[in-house]
Formats: C-alpha cells, sequence, structure tokens
C-alpha cells in the first residue's frame, strides 16, 4: 500500500493517510448492532435507512470523491429495485443472486450512462443526468405491463434469505440483511478510496486537466467510479425492493436523487462516513418531525442546505473537525 | 377558398395541425418568458440556478391572488406582479445569490434547491396545497374566431403579448446600451469591466429583469402551468432544457427550444399520449449529445 505524506498547509487531510482502520470507523456499526436491540419497534425504519445510508455511499464515491455533480443518481436506485422486483414477480425470488443481478443491471447502466455524461460538464453534465434519469422513470410509469406503471409493483415475493431466513413482520431479518450488505459495500468502497486507484479520483476532482497531463487516464477513471457507485446504488435499491416487497415510480423521481444529495451533504461530502451520519439524522427527523407537519418539514430541509452552503461547507463532519482542530489537536 | 373545399378527414387533420400549433405556440410562449432570464443569467454569471422556477411560481401566485381576492384588473395585475417579484429577487441576489458567484457548482445547485424547497414549503403555507383556480375577466373568456376556425380568447391574447414581450425584449437587449452591456458581458466578462462595466449593477439588474419576465410568464400562464406549491420543483426540468438546449447565455436560442419543446411537447400529449414526455427528454438527450453547448451556444 503506497502511503502519502500529509498535506503540511496545516490542514487536516480529510482521510487518514494510511490505510490503517481507526477505531473511530467502527461507530456506525457498534450504533448499528446496538440500534437492533434497542429499538425492535422501530426496525423497519432502521432498515430504511440503512439502505439510504448505502445509497448516499454510493453518491459520495462520485460526487465527493470523483467530484462529478450528479442529479440523476436515482436512475441507478431505481433501476436496481425494478431489476429485482421484476426478477421476484417472474419467479426468481432467491434474494442474494437478484441482488448481484440487480447491481449488474444498474453498474452496466452506470456504464452505458457514464460514457455520456462524463463527455459533457457543468450544466450540461448536470442536465444529461437529470434527463436520464427523467427518461427512465417516463419509461417505467409508460410500461405498465412489465413495472405495473403509476400502481406501483406488486405481488412481490422473496425467498428466505440463504433458505433459512424468512423476511418477518417485524423487519428483523430485512434489518440484519441490510447491515450485512451495507457492511460488505462499506469494505468495498473503504478498499477503493484508499487504494491508488481512489487517490487520482482526488487528484481528478482537484485539477483534471494536471491528472491527464501527468498521464492519468481521466476518463477512465470517471467512468470507472461512475459504474462502481451505480452498482451500489443498484443494490441500494434491490434492497428496498427486497425488503418491502413494493417498487413504487418514485425510485426513479428527481425528488429521490435530491434527497439522498441532500443527506450526504448533512453528513459531509467526501468523507466516506458523510453517508453514515446525513442519512440516518435525515431519516429520523423526517419520521419524527414530517409526520405532524410536512409543509414545515421541507422549509427547514431547505433552510438548513441553504446555511450549510454558506457557512458549513462539509457538513456535519465538516464542523466536528473544525471543532476538532479548533481545541488544539 | 380553397380550405373551405377540403374533404372532411383531411379537414380534420388540418384542425387537428391548426389546434397543435396553436397551443404549443401559447405554451412555448410562456415557456420561453419564464427561461430567457434563466438564460441570461446562467450565462452572464455562469451560475447554475435551479430556483429560477420560484420567480414564475411567486409572479404566478401574486397575480392570481390580486385577480381573485380583491379584484385587481388583470393588467394592473401582471405589473404588479412583475414589479414585486423583481424587486424581492434583486433583495435576494444582492443578500445570498452575489456571495456564490464564482463558488462550486455544487454550491450552487445545493442553495437553489434549498431554495426551491423554502418556497414551495411558504406557497403551502401561505396559499394551500391545491392549485390556484384563475378566475379570467369576462373579455378574455369564450373563443374568437379567426379565418374562420375557433379559437380560445385568453390564448390568442396569451400568443399575442407574449410576441409583443419578446420583440421589446430584443430590441432592448440589440438596440439600448443595457443590452449591449449585457452581450459584451456575456462575451467577455473581463474585458467588459476592464472597459469600465459595472458588472456587479450589471448582473444584478440582469436577474431582476430576468426574475420580473419569469414572475410575468408564470402568472400569464397560470392556466397552462398550474400554479400549486410544486410548480417551482416539477418545472424545473422543463426550463433547464430549454435553457441548456437553447444555449447559455443566448437570447434566441431559447426562443427556438422553447417553440421545439412547445410544440413537440404538445403535439405529442395530443397525437401519442401514451408515451407522455418520453420523447422530448430522448430529444433533449440526443440534441445535448450532439451539441453539448446547446443549439445557439458558443462552443466554450
Amino acid at each position: 500500500m503506497i502511503v502519502f505524506p500529509r498535506q503540511r498547509r496545516g490542514v487536516a487531510d480529510p482521510l487518514p493517510a494510511s490505510n490503517y482502520l481507526r477505531a473511530s470507523e467502527l461507530t456506525p456499526w457498534i450504533c448499528a448492532a446496538g440500534a437492533y436491540f434497542a429499538f425492535p419497534e422501530y426496525l423497519a425504519l432502521g432498515g430504511q435507512i440503512l439502505i439510504m445510508v448505502l445509497f448516499a455511499l454510493s453518491l459520495d464515491l462520485v460526487l465527493g470523491y470523483a467530484g462529478i455533480v450528479t442529479l440523476g443518481h436515482a436512475a441507478f436506485f431505481g433501476t436496481g429495485a425494478y431489476v429485482a422486483g421484476i426478477l421476484a414477480v417472474h419467479g426468481w425470488s432467491e434474494p442474494l443472486s437478484a441482488l448481484l443481478a440487480a447491481a449488474a443491471a444498474a453498474g452496466l447502466l452506470g456504464v452505458i450512462t457514464g460514457a455520456i455524461v462524463l463527455r459533457t460538464s457543468g450544466l450540461t453534465l448536470l442536465m444529461v443526468t437529470l434527463v436520464v434519469t427523467q427518461l427512465l422513470q417516463e419509461g417505467a410509469n409508460k410500461l405498465g405491463w412489465l413495472t405495473g406503471g403509476a400502481d406501483g409493483l406488486q405481488g412481490i415475493v422473496i425467498a428466505p434469505l440463504l433458505g433459512a431466513f424468512r423476511f418477518d413482520l417485524f423487519g428483523r431479518t430485512a434489518y440484519l440483511y441490510s447491515l450485512a450488505i451495507l457492511f460488505l459495500a462499506w469494505v468495498v468502497a473503504r478498499l477503493i478510496v484508499h487504494s491508488p486507484f481512489g487517490r487520482s479520483l482526488i487528484g481528478i476532482r482537484e485539477n483534471a486537466t494536471r491528472m491527464q497531463a501527468i498521464g492519468s487516464p481521466v476518463f477512465q477513471r470517471r467512468l470507472r467510479i461512475y459504474a462502481i457507485s451505480a452498482a451500489l446504488a443498484g443494490i441500494a435499491g434491490a434492497l428496498l425492493t427486497q425488503t418491502t416487497q413494493f417498487v413504487a415510480l418514485q425510485v426513479l423521481s428527481f425528488e429521490l436523487s435530491g434527497t439522498v444529495l441532500v443527506m450526504l451533504i448533512l453528513g459531509g461530502v467526501g468523507r466516506l462516513y458523510g453517508a453514515f451520519i446525513g442519512a440516518p439524522l435525515y431519516m429520523i427527523a423526517q419520521d419524527q418531525l414530517a409526520r405532524d407537519d410536512p409543509v414545515y418539514w421541507l422549509f427547514w430541509i431547505g433552510l438548513l442546505l441553504v446555511l450549510v452552503v454558506m457557512f458549513a461547507r462539509g457538513g456535519i463532519l465538516g464542523i466536528v473537525d473544525r471543532l476538532w482542530t479548533g481545541t488544539g489537536r | 377558398m380553397l380550405w373551405l373545399r377540403l374533404s372532411r378527414p383531411m379537414d380534420a387533420a388540418l384542425s387537428a395541425l391548426v389546434s397543435i400549433a396553436f397551443h404549443g405556440l401559447a405554451y412555448a410562449m410562456v415557456l420561453y418568458l419564464i427561461s430567457v432570464g434563466l438564460s441570461v443569467t446562467m450565462g452572464l454569471m455562469g451560475f447554475i440556478n435551479l430556483a429560477h422556477g420560484v420567480f414564475a411560481m411567486a409572479g404566478g401566485y401574486v397575480a392570481v391572488s390580486l385577480m381573485n381576492r380583491a379584484g385587481v384588473p388583470l393588467v394592473a395585475a401582471l405589473a404588479i406582479a412583475c414589479a414585486v417579484v423583481a424587486a424581492a429577487s434583486m433583495v435576494l441576489e444582492r443578500a445570498l445569490y452575489a456571495r456564490l458567484y464564482g463558488a462550486a457548482e455544487l454550491d450552487q445547485v445545493l442553495f437553489t434547491i434549498g431554495l426551491v424547497f423554502m418556497a414551495g414549503a411558504a406557497a403551502k403555507f401561505i396559499w394551500g396545497p391545491l392549485p390556484l383556480p384563475v378566475r379570467l375577466p369576462d373579455y378574455l373568456r369564450g373563443q374568437i374566431e379567426i379565418a374562420g376556425r375557433l379559437f380560445p380568447t385568453y390564448r390568442s391574447v396569451l400568443i399575442v403579448s407574449g410576441a409583443a414581450i419578446v420583440t421589446t425584449l430584443w430590441l432592448a437587449i440589440e438596440r439600448t446600451r443595457f443590452g449591449a452591456q449585457i452581450r459584451a458581458t456575456v462575451d467577455n466578462r473581463r474585458m467588459a469591466q476592464s472597459l469600465g462595466i459595472n458588472t456587479a449593477l450589471l448582473f444584478t439588474c440582469a436577474f431582476a429583469v430576468g426574475s420580473g419576465l419569469a414572475a410575468l410568464g408564470g402568472a400569464l400562464g397560470a392556466d397552462i402551468l398550474a400554479i400549486d406549491p410544486t410548480y417551482a420543483q416539477e418545472h424545473l426540468v422543463f426550463f433547464l432544457i430549454i435553457v441548456s438546449v437553447g444555449g447559455l447565455g443566448s437570447i434566441r436560442g431559447p426562443f427556438v427550444a422553447a417553440l421545439v419543446i412547445g410544440i413537440a411537447d404538445t403535439a405529442c400529449k395530443y397525437l401519442i399520449p401514451e408515451f407522455g414526455a418520453f420523447f422530448i427528454y430522448a430529444a433533449t438527450l440526443a440534441i445535448l449529445l450532439w451539441r453539448p453547448q446547446g443549439l445557439f451556444g458558443r462552443t466554450a
């Protein structure tokens, strides 16, 4: 493993320079395992939180590390969700292989659309990601015979996990299943981020022209991370299908792309752990606040976004970082 | 006259064509009025503004409430809505937008999405979740006869007044000093600055004019694009499509794009409703792949 020197200009490197696991990196897993025992009545929500964490994590790879500002990440989430759902409706009820199929489909879509998206930049890039998602949603809406259209895809039956664990009514299996998959995805994401490939992505984000000049194949690397991220998002979508046994048209919506972006930003972008903070905070706050008053909810989210951009770039983890360095570490 | 003697099926087809062209044109006018300001401000400042629809929504709300509740006549309501929104947008630009010129794309995207959320929630709080019904004055209801065919009066007026506004705008951009300064700044901001053009002031003015036009578009088009709290979010994609297909910073590009999209969308909904907006998105994708800078955008 290549070890890079720490940055010198007094700014803490956002990533640990070495690949050693720090103890604090295990906190999310301890919390997630603890939540399983502490809040047995909230496991259904917990499972969805884990899925959104995975989705936000996949977005962090393209947005935070490769610096690709996309408004259409729901395209991959939705593709994964629909692939898993359609397979299950047609008798492919084994969950793990369906998860792989969903990942492959979303990854393939990532390669195809990435080849288009990554040739553009700025507003055009934003528009292309947006339009691809709209196109898919419109397609899913109109292909009612396959996708259930606006009514959603119903009649999904999922076989017991590994042939032994049924998906129960309380969401226990769903929670642990999502947790296990999220853990595997985190291991993969962490390996990628700390690999030379991951480091070169940061270089591309900071200065693509210079990376090109020193011989880094910029387009290929961006395409590769785009496809990997798409596959992870597809897995998240498939997990949602399998654990809720329903697919709504909203999995391909602009709103979902926006929501996951907001979650990631609130947590902190480009830090691998922003997803683990932003998604649970957003989902729990939404569960508690939006139930009473969904109108105010969006207002506060909007205000929070404006404030984060104006005063706290880097999100919650950024604030924590600044407090940490401010207290003389 | 020839068209009177056409056979029935042909006349029906002609009717459909005329109808599509008419409603498409009305739709295109609204889309253009709303989007042109977005094109200019994005071209001038390179600012990715996803919240432009908010100004159109605000214009619609203000004008329709003035008409429905206070009984203000249509033209006065339009003028007030335009002025109020332009003034408010100036404050917003000075207080918030100006801080983010030159900031990272992501920050601009997030900031403007935040504004969209807040505006939607505020609109829902003040006016409720349902679309605002438009009560037109009597002289604009009903239909008028043009060349032997009947057309809805209001939409005919909409097309004519839209065309008048567009012509004024083009003349203003081409013939006035302010217009020349805008063109110069879009072309080369640094050069314009060194020639003594106060670009910060120009940005604010252009922003206000663009927002005022959007308010006008939102208010005039309230019976085509219904005014409800999700307005800014729901129609955002279409406004962005028009700007990016037309070309950033261009005045005429968005007009062509609005015409193409307005008429094509109307035709698709009329002729092949089972596909919905599918073809619009596919066409946008194709155009952006062919010319990433838009039809009338300059190559970077």
